[in-house]
């Protein structure tokens, strides 16, 4: 959804690039003119916020790398190395680990957004899914990054997660031999580790690209869940409204990145990987970094390997059929009382499945977690029937509207039984930018 | 009953679950590892502004090389004893300190190994020659000290753990590893057996009772206890664990400050910039 763009190169070279590159008048389409609701709350920060996070991972990996040595018996101690001699090795090590939290924290904020307005839903089903596969690459980003330190975690964790892949039949052992190149996680399994915690934040850098290029298609999402009608009325210039209300929402984030860098650095990590790795000696809880507990307590809730292991991957998988699960024609959970209901119960079961993932395999955490999974998924089987029971408010008809009911202006809308055909892409005549 | 309240009262079971299991959860815990928690400390390096104590962190050095390094290696150069923000020994005694150590160096020219009085760049040569003999000599090989202070953690339990992130009174914990030292240091209770203690998981532990009062003479009218040994030595293994501290909390502070002035300066500019605009 380009604004038509106001871009006129005045400059003689910006005017040669133009005809051979438009890549300017892209950039001031994309970012500047492109038109954005005007009703967005912070909640809609967390974008740029994840995008600063992106280039942060990359900046501090690239500089740990530098210092870093991929090989299973001078692993540990480079990382000390970058900790004690190199020139503020410790910000940059500390900025990459908190970094990876806040990233995972900036990304679920994100989904839970995503969530609550209905942003998944007709037209911006591919824009969901690719936010799902950026997801699962974060998280395989995460994993490998984390065995690269070699402690002890780094390695039982390790350890664990590639055993699952010996539950898979028939194939299973020689999936996981594969998978380590060899016989245990040993040497060859950190170097491809590496290898891939480095390749896959481009990966994700190419896949957040088609993210932002295909909501630059549909447009954003807002809090009232109705399309952009008007372009006039309902929008304003993403700059400099939306660049600054995005770059407030980064710096104040930022403060609580730093907070945890400069004053509690080791918080979130586990002690135990302060001990470099030793394949002889088990450690008595092996537990992973606190954004893959919830998923890590549905893994363990199921007593059969296997089904664990399907159900741990089903847990993330159904996320990319929430637009199909979903049947209500109305977006945002602010115009659905039982699904917003269900909504913040769902982030309770979420966050209880977290804890229980934390604490060791023993009741009453078992049950505990049994009951949260089938309630996990339980959200997702009921939302289809959802629609048949639930009685949404009046949807205001336009995003000004809703604006001016905000702001006392206007009666809000006259409570019409709301039948709102499913949102259409927007049409070429509302797309452009006058 | 409409799915309203049907979905309420989910919600509240789902709350009397989550209660009962942290009631649950806390009695497991007690029983699963017997042993108390280490008592929280006062330490100088603790809180937003912690610096460590120069005269404290010569004095645990001064029991870690007396006592503790007959066993336990410290694998950290020695220079950085000589460094700002860790115990800050003069050069000459830095230099005069590694001297005294002999290092096995070479091959020479002619192949051979041989013996030189240490550098300041060497590291503190380990009392055993690996933890294989190590574990022979002594029932157990002993933890390498130079991260046995980040190396230490215990379960906090809910919310604890949460308040221990925080900038609140009695929060922002961070010094779980310094306690639980301290703590093992008297954690000795059972004067029939020498490898009981308190605090150490299990209880048997292969280290004898390795510091006792008086054993460390100290020159600067500090007591000679037992009580400030252990302090004096956490304190030391600390900084040998986190010898950035201080530079950290420092620029952390004017970080935080920056941001937070810019903060400000955004909020209003975006006011400004959205005055015109109903939102
Ligand atoms: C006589 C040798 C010896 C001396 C001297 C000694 N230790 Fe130890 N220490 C050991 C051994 C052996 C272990 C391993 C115990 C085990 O695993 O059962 C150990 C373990 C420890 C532990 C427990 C670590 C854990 O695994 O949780 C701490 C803490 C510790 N020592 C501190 C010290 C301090 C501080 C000093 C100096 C004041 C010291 N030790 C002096 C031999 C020694
Ligand atoms: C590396 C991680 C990611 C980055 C950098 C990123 C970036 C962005 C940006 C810049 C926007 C536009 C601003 C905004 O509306 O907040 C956006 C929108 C969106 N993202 Fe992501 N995203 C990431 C991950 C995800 C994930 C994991 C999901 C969901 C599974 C997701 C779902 C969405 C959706 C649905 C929108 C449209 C929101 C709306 O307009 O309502 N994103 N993303």
């Amino acid at each position: 959804m380009h604004g038509l763009s106001t871009f006129e190169p005045k400059n003689g070279f910006v005017k040669w690039l133009e005809a051979r590159l438009p890549i300017l008048s892209f950039a001031h389409g994309s970012f500047v003119a492109y038109p954005t609701p005007k009703n967005l709350n912070y909640w809609w920060t967390f974008g740029a916020i994840l995008s600063f996070m992106l280039i942060a991972q990359i900046i501090t990996g690239v500089v740990l790398t530098m210092h870093y040595t991929p090989e299973a018996t001078l692993a540990f101690s480079s990382v000390e190395k970058i900790m004690r001699d190199v020139n503020w090795g410790w910000l940059f090590r500390y900025a990459h680990a908190n970094g990876a939290s806040m990233f995972f924290l900036a990304v679920y904020i994100h989904m839970f957004r995503g969530l609550y307005y209905g942003s998944y839903k007709n037209p911006r089903e591919v824009l969901w899914i690719l936010g799902v596969i950026i997801f699962l690459l974060m998280m395989a980003t995460g994993f490998m990054g984390y065995v690269l330190v070699w402690g002890q975690m780094s390695f039982w964790g390790a350890t664990v997660i590639t055993n699952l892949f010996s539950a898979i039949p028939i194939f299973g052992n020689e999936i996981t031999t594969w998978l380590w190149g060899g016989y245990s996680v040993d040497n060859p399994t950190l170097n491809r580790f590496f290898a891939l915690h480095y390749l896959l934040p481009f990966v994700i850098f190419a896949v957040v690209g088609l993210h932002v290029w295909a909501l630059h298609v549909t447009g954003q999402n807002n809090p009232d869940g109705v399309e952009i009608k008007d372009v006039e009325k309902d929008c304003v210039p993403f700059t400099p409204h939306a660049t600054m209300k995005d770059g407030l929402g980064v710096v104040v984030f930022l403060l609580l990145y730093c907070w945890f860098i400069f004053y509690v650095p080791n918080y979130l990590g586990d002690a135990d990987n302060y001990i470099p790795a030793n394949p002889l000696k088990t450690p008595p809880h092996i537990v992973p970094e606190w954004y893959f507990l919830p998923f890590y307590a549905i893994l363990r809730a199921i007593p059969d390997k296997l089904a664990g292991v399907i159900a741990m991957f089903a847990a993330i998988a159904v996320l990319a059929f929430l637009p199909w699960l979903d049947k209500s024609p109305v977006r945002s959970a602010k115009y659905r009382p039982m699904y917003k209901a269900l909504f913040w119960a769902f982030v309770v079961v979420s966050i209880g499945l977290g804890y229980c993932g934390a604490m060791p395999a023993a009741e009453p955490y078992v049950t505990v977690s049994r009951v949260l999974s089938l309630l996990y998924f339980g959200f997702f089987a009921i939302l289809p029937f959802l629609p048949r029971w639930e009685k949404t408010l009046p949807v205001p008809a336009t995003i000004a509207e809703a604006v001016l009911a905000k702001s006392g202006k206007v009666e809000p809308p006259k409570p019409e039984p709301v039948k709102a055909a499913p949102a259409k892409a927007p049409t070429k005549s509302t797309r452009l930018w006058k | 009953m409409t799915f309203k309240e049907t979905l309420t009262k989910t919600l509240g079971l789902a709350v009397a679950v989550a209660g009962l299991t942290a009631v649950a959860s806390s009695a497991a815990r007690a029983d699963e590892h017997e042993q108390p928690t280490p008592t929280r400390q006062e330490w100088t390096f603790a809180g937003p502004f912690g610096t460590f104590d120069r005269a404290q962190l010569q004095r645990g050095f001064k029991v870690y090389k007396e006592v503790c390094s007959n066993c336990h290696e410290l694998h950290i150069p020695i220079r950085t004893l000589g460094q700002t923000g860790g115990p800050e020994l003069p050069e000459d005694q830095v230099k005069a300190l590694a001297a005294s150590f002999t290092i096995k160096d070479g091959p020479n020219g002619s192949g051979d190994m041989f013996d030189r009085p240490g550098r300041p760049s060497d590291y503190f040569p380990a009392p055993f020659p690996n933890p294989e003999a190590a574990a022979t000599a002594l029932g157990a090989a002993p933890p390498d000290m130079s991260l046995l202070a980040k190396s230490r953690k215990y379960e906090r339990g809910f919310p604890k753990f949460i308040f221990d992130a925080l900038p609140v009174p009695g929060g922002m914990y961070q010094e779980l590893g310094p306690d639980y030292i301290y703590a093992i240091l008297h954690g000795y209770e059972k004067d029939e057996d020498p490898n009981w203690n308190a605090y150490f998981p299990g209880h048997k532990i292969a280290m004898g009772k390795p510091l006792v009062d008086g054993q460390v003479e100290y020159t600067d009218g500090t007591p000679a206890t037992l009580d400030q040994y252990a302090k004096d030595v956490a304190s030391f293994l600390y900084w040998a664990a986190e010898p950035s501290l201080e530079q950290r909390k420092r620029i952390g502070f004017r970080v935080l400050a920056f941001l937070f002035i810019l903060a400000g300066l955004m909020y209003f500019t975006k006011k400004k910039i959205w005055s015109n605009v109903a939102h």
